[in-house]
């Protein structure tokens, strides 16, 4: 795999893609159309979840079938921190992606010591162990999950209005892609690419690879956790569903159909998945099988994901 | 309490054997194929239709589990075939994004096809009372259907240990799953050996399935849950080993079902009633997540490592 370079064009268009995000609520306001708000919001998440993880799989070569723990460690830290009486986002955010980082560190620690196969598994397993946790937890609501009192506050304005709560999910989405686009640029990120071709050199070159590995799997963690927080806030509910082994496996989808490695992989994927799911939903009641077909046919056809196929590879 | 712990060691014991037909398909084409197949609990699911389809069809379960397992059988088939064949050669990632959207198609496919309701599977008519056992001295009451299921996991195992150590065909699995390139350059065709493979784990995964149905409820999603539990069997016992396999299902079928049984008991001795109410449930349920975790820790490569 190459190492990530942005294309000529990418700024500009990522510029027209911003506007447009941002005129997006208004829009459609004024075709009536308001309903579609909470459902870009949702996809604003999900590509930010998703992103998360390419930044584990696709820059860090990291396999982990474990990530939706971290998106339900940040929906349950939000949803805790207001039953606490913290009702404003900007603590309570940032303490999500804390648990989901913490979280992050424990898992990452030991499964790192794992590779391939292996590695895949452990994550799995320790994603279980926090499915598990969270159902039996009677405190925070078992299996029914722990409903939210309203939205939280952001700054102190409330995100109950729609709108509101797409802009901050659009904020929080921007910064964590630039961030992101970034770190991939920047020593970090190269030595992580690095890493990922060839451990082995790297290490005899004095590299501390497990560090650096461990450093953006912790990353990944937190930002997957400012995702749940955000989701928590959506759909006024933090749920052990969203820990379930099925999530980590739809971002890992979102991931590998948009493109592993390229940084707006993830983003492409989940608009991708989430508008076929909408669109199919409409269609006929049996619309998994059609998405699975279609899926089928991504790894047929479209091997690197759909964003390498509008992209030149750069050596 | 005697009874208790033996009655939970047996039920250990039946679900350990059923978990070893699943893993056994598992780790083999995991093993030498080096392929992710999420879709095996699938198999396992459409198995367990066709059983019970076939069984209320032809109005005897036997039968039922004939059919049910060659239909298994062909349904593999085609599937290698078709698609299994092209993904070999393929990273690990594409591997998990095919078998991910083969599980949507099953789910979905068997709920348009027999309806989102649980299918009913009896068990033979001979076998639905209890038998008697002796204890020391006492007796013991035993589900018939769950012995005959531990005496089928014990012969279909021995079968296949005799199968894959014993036998010429064996013999070049093994190889193939040691080393893949030089079993090729002794002129074995792999090719030919992944599908058989292949296909010898579909129709396992349905026998599981059939032999489960009763137990268990037949309806969509029973391939998931069940598919994790294999994985954890196999990454245990080492990918590729059979007798990995068979040691990683008996550890992970009984500390499952006796943690299940004896946990929230042995908590409630040792913690206050509040506590233990609440961690004995969870502690049963991830107990064998941290068994795996801790084997993984000191074991890396399993219990058994395939390719040492």
């Amino acid at each position: 795999m190459a190492f990530y370079q942005a294309a000529s064009w990418q700024k500009p268009a990522l510029i027209t893609f911003g506007i447009a995000l941002l005129a997006m609520p208004a829009v459609l306001t004024s075709f009536d159309q308001a309903f579609y708000i909470g459902f870009a919001t949702r996809v604003l998440i999900f590509a930010l979840a998703a992103s998360s993880l390419n930044l584990v799989l696709g820059f860090g070569g990291m396999v982990s079938l474990g990530h939706a723990a971290f998106l339900g460690a940040g929906a349950y830290a939000a949803a805790i921190c207001q039953q606490a009486g913290i009702n404003e986002a900007l603590i309570a955010f940032p303490a999500a992606m804390a648990a989901a980082g913490l979280l992050a560190l424990l898992v990452g620690a030991i499964s790192l010591r794992t590779r391939g196969v292996y590695f895949i598994m452990i994550t799995l397993a320790f994603a279980q162990m926090a499915y598990y946790l969270f159902v039996s937890a009677r405190a925070w609501g078992g299996d029914d999950g722990l409903p939210l009192n309203g939205r939280m506050q952001f700054a102190g304005i409330p995100m109950s209005d729609d709108q509101t709560l797409y802009f901050v999910a659009f904020s929080a989405f921007t910064a964590a892609m630039l961030l992101f686009g970034r770190l991939a640029d920047a020593r970090f990120g190269r030595t992580l690419q690095a890493i990922r071709e060839n451990e082995t050199r790297m290490a005899a070159l004095g590299y501390p690879v497990f560090r650096y590995r461990l450093l953006a799997f912790v990353l990944g963690g937190a930002f997957a956790g400012l995702a749940g927080a955000l989701l928590a806030n959506l759909t006024g509910l933090a749920s052990p569903n969203l820990l379930q082994w099925t999530q980590s496996g739809t971002l890992l989808v979102m991931v590998i159909i948009g493109g592993v490695g390229y940084l707006y992989g993830g983003v492409v994927g989940a608009v991708v998945l989430l508008l076929l799911e909408e669109s199919l939903v409409g269609v006929t009641e049996h619309w998994h099988i059609i998405l699975g077909l279609l899926l089928l046919a991504i790894v047929l056809f479209a091997p690197k994901g759909v964003a390498a196929l509008f992209r030149k590879r750069h050596g | 309490m005697t009874q208790l712990i033996l009655e939970q060691a047996l039920n250990g014991l039946q679900f350990g054997l059923m978990l070893f037909l699943l893993a056994a398909g598992l780790t083999l084409v995991f093993g030498i194929m080096d392929c992710i197949n999420l879709a095996h609990g699938s198999l396992y699911m459409v198995g367990a239709y066709f059983v019970a389809a076939a069984a209320q069809a032809a109005d005897s379960f036997w039968i039922g589990l004939g059919a049910g397992v060659a239909g298994a059988a062909v349904l593999g088939l085609l599937l290698e075939l078709s698609l299994f064949r092209q993904l070999y050669q393929r990273d690990h990632l594409s591997q998990v994004l095919a078998t991910f959207a083969l599980i949507l198609i099953a789910n979905e496919a068997v709920r348009m096809i027999w309806g989102p309701a649980p299918l009913m599977l009896n068990p033979p008519e001979a076998l639905s009372g209890p038998v008697e056992l002796p204890l020391f001295g006492d007796t013991f009451f035993y589900p018939a259907y769950r012995l005959v299921i531990i005496a089928f996991g014990l012969g279909v195992g021995g079968l296949l240990y005799l199968l894959v150590a014993r036998s010429r065909v064996g013999m070049w699995v093994r190889a193939g799953a040691a080393n893949r390139e030089m079993t090729e350059a002794l002129g074995i065709n792999v090719r030919a050996l992944f599908t058989a493979v292949f296909v010898f784990g579909a129709a396992l995964c349905a026998l599981a399935g059939g032999l489960l149905g009763p137990l268990l409820a037949v309806q969509v999603g029973m391939g998931e849950s069940i598919l994790i539990l294999a994985f954890v069997v196999i990454i245990i016992g080492g990918i590729g080993s059979i007798r990995g396999a068979l040691v990683g299902a008996l550890i992970v079928g009984t500390v499952d079902t006796l943690g299940r049984a004896l946990l929230p008991t042995l908590l409630r001795a040792a913690l206050p009633a509040d506590a233990a109410s609440t961690l004995g449930p969870a502690l049963a349920s991830i107990l064998i997540y941290l068994l795996m975790a801790a084997i993984l820790f000191f074991k890396p490569q399993g219990l058994f490592p395939a390719r040492a």
